[in-house]
């Protein structure tokens, strides 16, 4: 059957299994449109492209499946820029689809032309142009098939209006055959590896288990659950992770890193055997890398062999995905008959924990943002599905609330992207429905997407947006405070009012100034169907302690300011 | 700190000496030469990458290679059995007194006198690193006025096993 360029797309879309779109229509894409118009796909149209790039994301991460998004040419197609490059940094599958001037004008200075592959090429797993049409069904398989194996990422495919339009005999490639590309060669660990992984577990005595977002990608909570309690080790996750193993369990430290609580970074510095699974060890982790963790040996299992060795030398690496290698791991651990003893090993943690709680006080008039998310943890009981954008609010929510599943904290992790938040809730509760989706926010970061409103209240999204408002970029406050002699240069920022904001764009608001206000607040909200924005005003003084100063190693945070 | 010659073969398609020399610009390594060109099989191309650095950085370089989609093989020549070769083209001030010294160097290097002019002569040289240093040496005092070379090229040798 004869089919244009734009049915062909809409067709392998659905082969693709793909139920729902995000995007925003423009000249070069009208063709795509077009087809769409009375296509079996859900179309969600947004306000922003980048709104489409951050809601595919979101979808992506809440459900483990690809997230499609769809722009225009030029500033449509640049707008998602942002969002793209967020999910390649957390390693987020998604498919960007641009529409692109004619194929004969590329080159040309046409109207609303940019060379959007030469644009995304760092911040894509890959992209393609596709020049013929004949090549588009294969094209859109490779795009899938690229973007949701091996290390997940953003695949962007840019279609010249012409190839939208023209006309051809429809062809589906049942396989495709990518000769550069073999990710399977990567999925099963080294036996040898394994072996030698396993014997270090069961003989270390000052073990700790670090999981980052490679586990979630995965879908290796199981087999991470299974691990730790086979042996009863400390564990620790990444920002990424978080949930992944319940963070309400004795066995959990909770979050690690620059923000993390300083007896996780303690066990972290000064344990004799660190396992990652899944994480990069990442600068956020590692403080100064040079005086890392110097007394380990170290396990690491990542998919992706350029991941290993980077910044962080490691004894044992092995590659692999994550949920397989775990899998023969508690295998071989289990046929060694051999139990680590922790006990000493428990006993400093547990010292250093009584020592350096997570906490703040609730000193003065003003409400204290750790309050707020203590408050939602035990509202929601550690089980809601929670997105949010960057800064102090960020870490609060890592510090405060209580994981205890997995995929339910959706951050930018590795760009931190400021306005990612809401979008990335509108995603996945598109993908998760029966969740109750949070947006967790700040009066910085809430205003920079704040237009997906419009979108939450078209669709009736009851997406509940809780904004951390201190008047400031807190985050950015406090490092001027700390670290620059507190010259508070160009952090002040007069937020609107938000429960005003919000009424004007269909939904409801509300705003809170004292703590006994957040839990009768938040307990009607919740059990509202509607979408809701409410305002929280802050101390702005308060920030997010401990931290890791930059440069410095992991045992050096600073507490507290007293 | 060490060169390290690699041969990357690579998908014949637009857009992939942009990926590849991207690749290395955003990562911030350093390459002293990267040539290029078809292979026996018109669909891949195989680049010659000599790259300068530690083995650690080298390791980087070829594993963020293999994550390109359109890399198909990445081979660290170094580690192996190799010829490697590079084309040079010398363009050197002379004079009628000192024309017939410098075609005796050509000669003596087994280089091509390519092109004889009233104030230069342009030797044409293949040849390892070793050759092409020794040519630039003995052509310095001459007087260069221009240079351009290819950067190397290498292949992996059948050893004695096959």
């Amino acid at each position: 059957m004869k089919m244009k360029g734009a049915q062909i797309l809409v067709e392998c879309l659905k082969r693709e299994g793909v139920e729902v779109l995000f995007g925003y229509p423009g000249g070069a894409n009208l063709p795509i449109y077009d087809a769409l118009y009375d296509a079996p796909l859900k179309h969600i149209l947004v306000r922003h492209e980048q709104g489409a790039a951050h809601m595919a994301d979101g979808f992506a991460r809440a459900t483990g499946k690809v997230g499609v998004c769809l722009a225009t040419s030029g500033p449509g197609a640049t707008n998602l820029v942002t969002g793209i490059a967020t999910a390649f940094m957390d390693s987020v599958p998604i498919v960007a689809i641009t529409g692109q001037v004619r194929s004969y004008l590329i080159g040309n200075d046409a109207f609303q032309e940019a060379d959007v592959c030469g644009i995304t090429r760092p911040i894509t797993k890959h992209n393609f142009l596709v020049k013929n049409v004949n090549d588009l069904a294969r094209t859109i398989r490779e795009a899938f098939y690229i973007a949701g194996t091996g290390k997940p990422g953003p695949v962007l495919v840019d279609i010249p209006v012409d190839i939208s339009q023209a006309e051809i005999e429809f062809e589906w490639p049942e396989k495709i055959e990518i000769r550069g590309y073999k990710p399977q060669r990567f999925m099963e660990g080294h036996k040898g590896q394994i072996d030698k992984a396993a014997k270090l577990i069961v003989e270390s005595k000052r073990t700790v288990v670090y999981v980052g977002g490679g586990a979630i990608m995965s879908q290796a909570a199981q087999e991470v659950r299974e691990l730790v309690d086979l042996i009863g080790v400390p564990v620790t996750t990444t920002c990424m992770a978080l949930g992944i193993y319940p963070e309400d369990k004795p066995l959990s430290l909770r979050m690690l890193g620059m923000h993390g609580a300083a007896s996780t970074n303690y066990a972290v510095q000064y344990c004799d055997l660190l396992v990652n699974i899944g994480a990069r060890f990442d600068d956020r982790v590692t403080g100064k890398v040079e005086t890392f963790s110097p007394k380990s040996k170290k396990i690491h299992i990542d998919i992706d062999p350029a991941s290993i060795g980077k910044s962080v030398a490691v004894d044992v690496p092995i590659v692999g995905d994550v949920k397989k290698v775990l899998r023969e791991l508690i295998k071989e651990i289990k046929a060694l008959h051999k139990k680590p003893d922790y006990s000493e090993w428990w006993d400093q943690i547990h010292e250093w924990q009584k020592k350096h709680p997570l906490s703040y006080s609730m000193n003065g008039e003003k409400l204290k943002p750790q309050y707020v998310l203590e408050v939602l943890s035990d509202l929601t009981k550690g089980e809601c599905l929670m997105t949010t954008d960057v800064g102090q609010h960020q870490m609060w929510a890592c510090q405060f609330y209580r994981w205890t599943r997995p995929r339910t904290y959706i951050t930018s992790g590795g760009l931190g992207t400021m306005g990612y938040g809401l979008p990335a809730a509108i995603g996945a509760q598109f993908g998760r429905p029966d969740e109750l989706v949070i947006c967790l926010s700040g009066d910085g970061s809430f205003v920079m997407n704040i237009q997906e409103l419009a979108t939450a209240v078209d669709h009736k999204l009851p997406i509940k947006s809780i904004i951390i408002n201190n008047f400031y970029l807190g985050m950015v406050r406090q490092w001027q405070e700390m670290f620059y002699k507190k010259r508070f240069s160009y952090s002040a920022i007069r937020p609107p009012d938000f429960a005003k904001v919000a009424q004007g764009f269909g939904a409801r608001g509300a705003t809170i100034t004292k703590a006994e206000q957040v839990r009768p607040t938040l307990e009607k909200i919740l059990n509202d169907k509607e979408c809701w924005v409410v305002d929280c005003i802050c101390d702005e003084e308060e920030k997010v302690f401990p931290i890791i100063p930059p440069g410095k190693a992991i045992d050096e945070m600073i507490l507290d300011m007293a | 700190m060490a060169k390290h010659i690699l041969s990357v073969l690579v998908e014949n398609k637009f857009g992939v000496l942009a990926r590849i020399s991207g690749l290395i610009a955003g990562r911030g390594f350093n390459i002293d030469s990267l040539a290029v060109g078809e292979t026996e099989d018109p669909t891949a191309s195989r680049m010659t990458i000599v790259v300068d650095g530690d083995d650690k950085t080298v390791e980087q370089v070829k594993k963020q290679l293999n994550r390109l989609i359109d890399v198909i093989t990445v081979q660290d020549l170094t580690r192996e059995e190799h010829l490697d070769r590079e084309l040079i083209m010398c363009k050197v001030t002379v004079t009628p007194k000192t024309r017939p010294e410098l075609v005796e160097i050509a000669q003596t290097l087994k280089a091509e006198v390519a092109d004889v002019g009233v104030k230069t002569l342009t030797i044409l040289l293949v040849g390892d690193q070793a050759k092409v240093k020794t040519l630039l040496e003995l052509v310095k005092p001459y007087g260069i006025k221009e240079i351009v070379r290819t950067g190397r090229i290498a292949l992996s040798r059948d050893g004695a096993g096959g």
